[in-house]
């Protein structure tokens, strides 16, 4: 009689501790199940392509891609939190790449800077147009479903009306920098660098929180939950920093760049470590700015109030209207500088670029909890979530998917994951 | 209460509303004086939200004019009403639910740091200090609105309306929510404010409540005032109906009075 009584309370007590344990630790559990999920993702590419995946080549390149795709997912939580969308920056991104094109390749191709003007007028422009349509939406009062639609058949006409269909480029030698490549990454020493700040200030970042909560009477995490916590978190940085100087320069680029600074190559060639991308650094610092306005900033407190009750929010006294037309201009401002990392790593603007890049953004943002019933998104959450469809994406590639295929996987993979994100929160009853 | 000498505080005069036919405010005039309470009251959907929903900027008037100390002024959206010292507490709360006290107090106005972010531990602490005079068994101060029962969100609804220095405190139901003791707190907050000066429109559908802290009493009815009384010159039969029938205290037979127990 005993004996299953006890087997039954120790059963039901596993599981409850096991979550206790996890709520002790106060992490987002959902940002757990998401680094789990990409894992297994990573994990089951490796094997089904015989070990390619996981090989610091392959991630690089997956930094590198998820990196533009990440740096508009962060302003596609904030118009999505605040009950809206954006299905024009795919189209957009292709104008303002074209923009910048034209200003290095037509316009000013050898004044010096020409980099920083192409830059300084793509933002401009982003700002512009992205304010352009946040108007309409908030002013005219047109949904932002219809004039985000408009704007994605616009821009990509635009495009064809002054390109003619031509591919344009080559790009200013110092933009190209912007792109990543084995040049335009930090190189060995500089990435540990930034990994060691990482580590300070993930160390920092906790001792403050705790310090705060302290001072609030707050409950604070257990020692050995903040510890763990900082050491996860350090040794992940580390590991990243790690890995992108894994990879190696290719031999032709090393060799020219030993006969360049009169090195005498050792036998095998010269071993030059790449380091992070810098596109990965553009995105790292996006995604810092973009967190610190949505949870420091009056601006992005009103992002959530009018996520989660508009009406609310207006008789509050916010300007709603305002802070719309400005999640906007943020957005404009992203897809410029995405545009940027695109253009400068094709080393030039074509007709296509951007195409789809809409989707994989929302997605981004979708899997990375963004609720489209407003008020609710993390930026994390919406970087991994860029990370998990680029993963899927170049994990497919690697196996030989065709690309109809890679498509309805991603679909699937979209509905399911935001499906059992809605049937996980029904049933924890949040 | 002897009316003071001057222009009232606030003065609605011939306010008309619609909503494509319905005319949910027909020539009202209505008005306060500083550390008066007005009762409004009425049947349901008689146009009390919608009549101090123009004067808290929420859905500016069709026509007629609000004059504040005897100037006429526009009141075209909140923004504005806040900027002449009119404090509003919304039948609907118009809570941000996916925040937290906090964050609903300051909305809008929200204290930052010398750099501009927000200051978010100062925040708090004015709350704290602000709910414990409403609720000093308020806890939870860190989740979001919406899993705070309806009582904890009337009170912070009610705090966000009484920490910036009203002149002039809208309070459209403050009580429906609220249990007997909170009742009785939320009632001696209207006496203090009173005595601070503040001028308060009080709608309710309990008369007790307009009984015991109203000065005047003004009922509406299909949209228009029916009338405007001293609190202290009637009964609660004759306000009842004035409420139910739509007529005024000498328009009112016997019989008619007898009904209202019926
Ligand atoms: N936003 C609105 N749109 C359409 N009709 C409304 C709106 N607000 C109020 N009404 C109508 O106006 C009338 C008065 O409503 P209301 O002011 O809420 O009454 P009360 O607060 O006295 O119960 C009702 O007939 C109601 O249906
Ligand atoms: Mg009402």
């Amino acid at each position: 009689m005993t004996a299953p009584a006890t087997q039954k309370v120790t059963r039901e007590g596993g599981p409850r501790s096991l979550r206790s344990l996890l709520l002790s630790t106060e992490v987002d559990t959902r940002l757990l199940g998401m680094i789990a999920a990409l894992a297994i993702i990573w994990i089951g590419f490796d094997i089904m392509s015989g070990g390619l995946f996981l090989t610091p080549r392959n991630l690089w390149n997956l930094s590198v891609q998820s990196s533009s795709i990440a740096i508009m997912a962060t302003g596609m939580v904030l118009i999505i939190v605040s009950r809206n969308i954006d299905l024009s920056v795919g189209s957009l991104l292709g104008l303002l790449g074209y923009t910048m094109a034209m200003v290095q390749v037509m316009w000013f191709p050898s004044t010096p800077g020409t980099w920083l003007i192409a830059l300084v007028v793509g933002i401009a422009l982003g700002a512009l147009i992205g304010g352009f349509q946040g108007v309409i939406i908030a002013y005219g009062r047109v949904p932002a479903f219809i004039v985000t639609l408009g704007g994605f058949l616009v821009w990509r006409g635009l495009i064809f009306e002054y390109a003619q269909g031509q591919t344009l480029g080559p790009m200013d030698s110092t933009f190209q920098l912007i792109g990543g490549g084995p040049l335009g990454s930090l190189g060995q020493w500089p990435s540990w660098a930034v990994g060691a700040a990482a580590c300070v200030g993930i160390v920092y970042s906790l001792i403050n929180s705790r310090r705060k909560r302290r001072g609030y009477g707050f409950p604070l995490r257990p020692v050995w939950a903040e510890v763990t916590l900082g050491v996860l978190g350090c040794l992940a940085v580390l590991g990243a920093v790690f890995v992108s100087n894994s990879y190696l320069w290719p031999d032709s680029l090393a060799h020219n760049y030993a006969v360049a600074h009169n090195i005498v190559e050792p036998a095998g060639g010269l071993q030059i470590p790449t380091g992070i991308a810098n596109p990965v650094v553009i995105m790292i610092a996006v995604a810092l700015v973009i967190t610190f306005i949505a949870t420091r900033r009056r601006f992005g407190r009103y992002v959530f109030a009018i996520g989660g009750n508009p009406d609310a929010a207006e008789l509050g006294g916010i300007n709603v209207r305002r802070t719309i037309v400005s999640t906007y201009v943020v957005m404009g401002v992203l897809v410029a500088i995405s545009a940027a990392v695109q253009t400068a790593r094709l080393n030039a603007a074509v007709t296509n670029l951007g195409v789809q890049n809409e989707l994989d953004v929302i997605a981004a943002a979708v899997i990375g909890g963004t609720s489209f019933a407003g008020g609710v998104g993390t930026i994390p959450g919406a970087i991994l979530g860029a990370v998990v469809m680029q993963s899927l994406r170049s994990g497919m590639v690697l196996l030989k998917v065709d690309s109809p295929v890679q498509d309805i996987v991603v679909g699937c993979v979209l509905v399911a994951a935001v499906g059992l994100d809605a049937f996980l929160r029904r049933r924890s009853g949040s | 209460m002897t009316a003071p000498e001057g222009p009232p505080l606030v003065e609605m005069r011939d306010i008309n509303i619609a909503f494509g036919g319905v005319h949910a405010v027909e020539n009202v005039s209505i008005d306060v004086r500083a550390g008066e309470v007005i009762g409004l009251v009425g049947g349901n959907g008689a146009g009390k939200s919608t009549l101090m929903r123009a004067l808290s900027g929420a859905h500016p008037a069709d026509s007629g004019q609000i004059l504040i100390e005897g100037k006429p002024v526009t009141i075209a959206n909140p923004r504005e009403a806040k900027v002449f010292g009119i404090e509003t507490i919304y039948q609907t709360l118009a809570l941000a639910d996916n925040v937290d006290a906090a964050a609903n107090m300051f909305l809008g106005r929200e204290l930052t740091t010398r750099l501009g972010s927000l200051d978010d531990g100062a925040m708090e602490s004015a709350t704290r200090k602000v709910m414990h005079r409403l609720n000093p068994h308020f806890r939870n101060f860190k989740v979001p609105v919406k899993s705070l029962s309806g009582g904890q969100r009337q009170g912070v609804a009610i705090a966000r309306a009484v920490h910036f220095n009203a002149r002039i405190l809208i309070m459209d139901e403050p009580t429906a929510a609220l249990g007997p003791a909170e009742t009785a707190q939320v009632r001696d907050l209207i006496r203090q404010l009173k005595a601070e000066g503040i001028g308060i429109f009080l709608v309710s559908h309990d008369i007790h409540d307009v009984f015991d802290l109203a000065d005047r009493i003004s009922v509406m009815y299909h949209g228009r005032i029916v009338g405007t009384v001293q609190k202290d010159k009637v009964t609660t039969d004759e306000v009842l109906a004035m409420i139910i029938m739509g007529k005024k205290p000498g328009e009112v037979t016997t019989e008619e009075l007898a009904q209202l127990h019926a």
